[in-house]
C-alpha cells in the first residue's frame, strides 16, 4: 500500500470518527426526547446543539464524499449493498435537521409535538440505521469482479440489529453527557440519571458487539486472540474498561461536569481504534482492501494539497464556533 | 428483466435522481441569492444605521434559516444517491469527480455550517464585526459551493484532461482542465445569475404583495421592493445574454442538445429558420405545427443569413435526446427570461414615473412572477440535463450503463417513499415559509435569537444584554 492511500485512509477515518462524536450527541439529544416530556426542557436541549449541529453534520458528508473521492470503488460497493438502511438514515436526516427550525414555526401545540416527534423518529433512526450499517460492514459483503453481489436483506442480521441498538445507547450516552456539561438544577440532575442508565447501555453493547465480532471472520478472531497479536491489542479492552470505572464515578460524583463527556469522547475513541483494528486492511471486510479501492495517485495527490491546508483551518472555526456558544445554558432567555 | 409499473431499474433510478435534485435545487437558488442579500442588508445596516436594513435583516434571516435547513438535508440525500443509485458511475468517475465534491465539501459545506450559527444567533455574542464576518462568510460560502458542484456538472457536460484506465476509471491527468473544463464558466455565470434573479423576484414579489395590502407606508417593505428592482433590471438583461453566450459555447461542444432545444429534425442547406413554437414527433423525425421566423436563426447562432445546418436527421437515433421535454423546457425558461426582462423595464419605468409604490399593475405582476424565477431554474436543468441524454459523461459513458445493479422494486420503494416525504415534510416548509412572508416586516422585528424562535446560549454579561436590547 502507498503512503498516500495509507494518509487518505487515516484522514477518512478521522473524519469519521469526528462525525460519530459530534453527531452523535445531537443525535443523543433526540433520543433522549422521550424521557423529557416538558416543552421548556425539549426547547433548551435543542437550543443547546441549534448553533452546532448543521457543522456536525457536515463531517457525515466528507465521511461520503471523501469515500467516494479516495475509495470510489468502496463507496460504489458499499453503497448499493446498504442501500435500504442508507436511505433509511438520509430520510430520518431529513426529519430531524427540519425539526430544528420547524418545531419553532408551529404554531399549535399539536404541530409542534409533531416536529417534537419527527425530531424522536428521526434521530433514533438515523442511529439506528448507522448501527446496522457498522455492523453490516464488520460482518462482511459478498463482492464479485467490482460490485455488490450478495441479497438484499443481506445487512439485516442479529449480529446487525445488535450494533445498530448500540449505536443507538450510545448516542444517547454522548447526548447526556453533553446536556450535563449545558444544563444546570433539577433538569442536569434528569440528565445525569438518564446517562447512568444510558452508559450502563452503552457498556453492555460495547461488550457484547466487542465479543461476537471476532467469532464473524477468523482474520478477526487470529487479529483480537492470535499470538503475538493478543499483546498488542489486550491494551484496548483494559482501557475501556479503566474508562467505564471513571465514567461511573464521575457521573455519581458532583462538580466537574465536564468529565463525563470527555471520558465518553475517550470510550468511543477506543471503539473505534478496536474496529480498526479489525478491520485493517480492509475497507470491506474480507473483500476489498484499501489499496484495491484507492482511486489513483494523482486524484489523492489532489485531495491532499487541500485537505493539509484545509482541515486545520476548519477545525480552527468550528471550535471558535464551539467556543461562542460554551458556558451553561441560560434557561431564562428562552422564554421570555 | 425485472420492472415496475413497466419501468426498469435505470428509468426508475433516473426518475428519483431528476427528482431529489430538482427538489434540492429549489432551495440552493434561494437561498444563494438570499445569502448575498442579507449580507448585503446587514453591511447597510452597520455602515447607516437605519433601522429599516435591520428589521428587514430579521424578516428574511427567519426564512433563510428554513430554506438553508430543507438544502442541506436534501443535500445530504444528494451526495450518497451517486453510490447508492449509480455505482457503477461512481466507481468510474470517482477519481476525477470524487476529488471535486470533497473540495466542496472542505471550501464550501464546512464554511457554510460553521458560521451559520454566529450568523443566525451569535448577533449579541460575538459583536457586530464579527458577526458581519459570519454572515459574508456564509454567503460566501454558497457561491463557492455552487463553483464546485457546478465544475463537477460541467465536466460530465465537457469531459477532458483524462485518461482511461484498465478496470475503465477516468483518471485524471490535467487537473486544470477537469476544473476549467470549457461548459464550466458558462454554466457558473448563468446558474448564478439564475439564483440571484430567482431572489429578486421573491423579494420583489413579498415586497409587493405587501403593496398591495396598503402598506406602502412601511418603510421596509418599499426597501425591499426597490432594491428587488434595480437587481431584476441589471441581471435580468445580463442573463440573457449569458445564456444566450451558453448556448453558443453548447452548440460548440454539444450540438445535439442544441438541435433538440431548437427543434432542428431537418438539414438546413440554405439559411437556418428559427422555430418559435411546433409539436415535435421525435419518431416521424418532423416538427409538427410550426411557427418559425426564416433565416433568422444562423445570426442568433452567430453564423452567416445563408448559413447551412446539419438536423437532427444526420443524427443516430440512438444518440438523441428526448426532443420534446427539451424543446418545451427550454421554450419555458427563454419565455421566462424574456418576461424577466420586461418587468425590469417596468420597473425602472415606475421608477423614472415616479410612482414606483402606487402602480398596482406592476405589483400585482411581481406577485405573479415571484416563483418564476423557480421555475426558470427547473426549466433550465431539464434542458440542460434532458439534452445530454443518453449520456451521462457526454461522448463517453452512457446512462444506461451508469447504474447500481439494484432490482427494480428497490429503485420503486426508495422513490416512493422520497415523493412522499419531500411533498410532506418540504411543503410544511414552504408553508413555514409562507406564512413568515405574510407577515409585515415590523420595527420590533425578531430575528432568529428571540421568541419563537430557537434561543441559544445565555448573553452572559450584562454588557452584552444591553447591546442586544439595541439590536446591534
Ligand atoms: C448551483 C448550486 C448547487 C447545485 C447545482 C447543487 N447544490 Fe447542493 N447545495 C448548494 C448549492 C448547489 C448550497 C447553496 O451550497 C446548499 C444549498 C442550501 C445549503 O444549505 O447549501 C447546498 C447543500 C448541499 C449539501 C449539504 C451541505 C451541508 O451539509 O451543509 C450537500 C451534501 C449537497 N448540497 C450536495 C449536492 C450534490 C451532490 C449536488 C448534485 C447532484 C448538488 N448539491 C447540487
Ligand atoms: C441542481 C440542479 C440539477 C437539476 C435540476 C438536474 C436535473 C436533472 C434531470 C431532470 C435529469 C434527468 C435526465 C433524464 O433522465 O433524462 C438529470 C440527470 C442527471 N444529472 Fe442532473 N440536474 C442538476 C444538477 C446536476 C448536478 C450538479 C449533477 C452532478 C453533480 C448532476 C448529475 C446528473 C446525473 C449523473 C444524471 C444522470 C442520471 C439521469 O440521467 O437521470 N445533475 N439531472
Ligand atoms: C432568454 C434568456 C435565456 C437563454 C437564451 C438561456 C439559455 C440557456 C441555455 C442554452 C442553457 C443550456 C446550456 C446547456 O445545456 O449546455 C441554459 C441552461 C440553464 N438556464 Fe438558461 N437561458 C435563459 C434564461 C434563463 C433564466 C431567466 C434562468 C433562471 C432564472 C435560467 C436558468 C438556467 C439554468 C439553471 C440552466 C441549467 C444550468 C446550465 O446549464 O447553465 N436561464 N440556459
Amino acid at each position: 500500500m502507498t503512503d498516500l492511500t495509507m494518509i487518505w485512509a487515516l484522514i477518512l477515518a478521522f473524519a469519521v470518527f469526528v462525525y460519530v462524536v459530534l453527531d452523535g450527541f445531537d443525535l443523543g439529544i433526540g433520543i433522549l426526547y422521550p424521557f423529557f416530556p416538558e416543552k421548556k426542557d425539549r426547547d433548551i436541549m435543542m437550543n443547546s446543539v441549534a448553533p452546532v449541529w448543521d457543522g456536525n453534520e457536515t463531517w457525515l458528508v466528507l465521511g461520503g464524499g471523501g469515500l467516494f473521492a479516495a475509495f470510489p470503488l468502496a463507496y460504489s460497493i458499499i453503497l448499493p449493498a446498504l442501500y435500504p438502511p442508507i436511505i433509511a438514515m438520509l430520510l430520518a436526516l431529513i426529519f430531524r435537521g427540519v425539526a430544528f427550525e420547524f418545531r419553532w414555526r408551529a404554531e399549535t401545540a399539536i404541530g409542534r409535538k409533531a416536529w417534537d416527534g419527527a425530531f424522536i423518529a428521526g434521530s433514533v433512526v438515523a442511529a439506528f440505521a448507522q448501527g446496522i450499517a457498522l455492523g453490516a460492514l464488520l460482518q462482511g459483503i459478498e463482492v464479485e469482479g467490482r460490485a455488490y453481489a450478495g441479497g438484499w436483506w443481506d445487512w439485516l442480521t442479529p449480529f446487525t440489529v445488535l450494533s445498530g441498538v448500540a449505536v443507538v445507547a450510545g448516542y444517547g450516552f454522548l447526548g447526556a453527557c453533553w446536556l450535563n456539561l449545558k444544563l444546570e438544577g433539577e433538569v442536569q440532575a434528569h440528565v445525569r440519571r438518564r446517562a447512568r442508565a444510558f452508559g450502563i447501555a452503552t457498556v453492555a453493547g460495547i461488550v457484547a458487539v466487542s465479543l461476537a465480532t471476532p467469532f464473524l471472520e477468523p482474520v478477526y478472531f487470529s487479529r483480537w486472540f492470535g499470538w503475538p497479536e493478543i499483546l498488542w491489542v489486550s491494551p484496548v479492552p483494559v482501557a475501556v474498561a479503566l474508562l467505564t470505572l471513571g465514567l461511573g464515578w464521575s457521573l455519581v460524583t458532583d462538580g466537574r461536569d465536564w468529565l463525563p463527556f470527555v471520558l465518553a469522547l475517550a470510550l468511543f475513541g477506543l471503539c473505534f481504534v478496536g474496529l480498526g483494528v479489525s478491520m485493517w486492511p480492509y475497507v470491506i471486510p474480507p473483500s476489498v482492501t484499501l489499496a484495491e479501492a484507492a482511486a489513483p495517485e494523482s486524484s489523492q495527490m489532489f485531495m491532499l494539497v487541500g485537505a493539509a491546508v484545509l482541515i486545520p483551518i476548519i477545525l480552527a472555526y468550528t471550535a471558535y464556533a464551539y467556543w461562542v456558544f460554551r458556558g451553561k445554558m441560560d434557561p431564562e432567555e428562552g422564554y421570555h | 428483466m425485472e420492472t415496475f409499473l413497466g419501468m426498469d431499474a435505470v428509468l426508475l433510478a433516473r426518475i428519483q435522481f431528476a427528482f431529489t435534485v430538482a427538489f434540492h435545487f429549489i432551495f440552493p437558488a434561494f437561498s444563494i441569492g438570499l445569502a448575498s442579500y442579507l449580507a448585503v442588508l446587514n453591511g447597510l445596516w452597520l455602515w447607516t444605521k437605519d433601522e429599516v436594513y435591520l428589521r428587514l435583516f430579521r424578516f428574511w434571516v427567519k426564512i433563510f434559516a428554513i430554506s438553508f435547513a430543507m438544502g442541506v438535508v436534501s443535500g445530504i440525500v444528494m451526495s450518497y444517491q451517486f453510490g447508492t443509485n449509480w455505482s457503477v458511475f461512481s466507481d468510474r468517475t470517482g477519481p476525477v469527480l470524487g476529488p471535486l465534491m470533497a473540495y466542496e465539501v472542505l471550501t464550501a459545506f464546512f464554511l457554510e455550517a460553521g458560521f451559520l450559527g454566529i450568523m443566525l444567533f451569535g448577533r449579541s455574542r460575538v459583536g457586530p464585526g464579527l458577526h458581519m464576518f459570519a454572515t459574508a462568510m456564509v454567503a460566501v460560502g454558497t457561491a463557492i459551493s455552487a463553483t464546485w458542484i457546478l465544475s463537477v456538472n460541467s465536466w460530465m457536460h465537457t469531459p477532458q484532461g483524462y485518461s482511461i484506465n484498465d478496470v475503465g476509471q477516468f483518471v485524471p491527468e490535467d487537473w486544470w482542465a477537469i476544473v476549467f473544463n470549457p461548459s464550466f464558466p458558462y454554466r457558473l455565470a448563468h446558474t448564478l445569475t439564475a439564483a440571484y434573479l430567482t431572489t429578486a423576484f421573491i423579494v420583489g414579489g413579498v415586497g409587493a404583495w405587501h403593496l398591495l395590502r396598503g402598506r406602502s407606508r412601511n418603510p421596509a417593505v418599499r426597501t425591499m421592493v426597490s432594491m428587488a428592482l434595480w437587481m431584476i433590471a441589471v441581471t435580468a438583461p445580463l442573463q440573457i445574454v449569458l445564456g444566450h453566450e451558453h448556448g453558443l459555447n453548447t452548440y460548440e461542444y454539444q450540438p445535439t442538445k442544441v438541435l433538440a432545444m431548437e427543434g432542428h429534425f431537418e438539414s438546413h442547406e440554405d439559411g437556418i429558420p428559427l422555430i418559435l413554437f411546433g409539436i415535435p414527433d421525435q419518431e416521424a423525425g418532423v416538427m409538427r405545427y410550426e411557427v418559425s421566423i426564416p433565416r433568422i436563426g444562423g445570426p442568433i447562432l452567430e453564423k452567416g443569413w445563408d448559413a447551412q445546418m446539419d438536423g437532427l436527421d444526420t443524427v443516430p437515433d440512438e444518440l438523441e435526446p428526448p426532443v420534446g421535454i427539451v424543446f418545451f423546457a427550454f421554450r419555458i425558461m427563454v419565455g421566462i427570461g424574456f418576461l424577466m426582462l420586461g418587468l425590469g423595464l417596468w420597473g425602472l419605468w415606475a421608477r423614472w414615473r415616479g410612482h414606483l409604490y402606487e402602480a398596482r399593475w406592476l405589483h400585482r405582476a411581481q406577485v405573479l412572477m415571484a416563483p418564476s424565477g423557480l421555475v426558470a431554474v427547473i426549466a433550465g436543468w431539464i434542458t440542460t440535463e434532458v439534452g445530454r441524454q443518453p449520456y451521462v459523461v457526454y461522448g463517453e459513458m452512457l446512462t444506461a450503463e451508469a447504474a447500481s445493479p439494484l432490482g427494480a422494486q428497490a429503485v420503486a420503494a426508495s422513490l416512493v417513499a422520497f415523493v412522499v416525504i419531500y411533498f410532506l415534510v418540504f411543503g410544511a416548509g414552504v408553508l413555514y415559509i409562507l406564512k413568515l412572508m405574510s407577515h409585515e416586516p415590523k420595527p420590533d422585528e425578531k430575528g432568529e435569537s428571540a421568541e419563537p424562535g430557537p434561543i441559544r446560549t445565555a448573553g452572559t454579561t450584562p454588557a452584552q444584554q444591553t447591546r442586544k436590547v439595541q439590536g446591534a
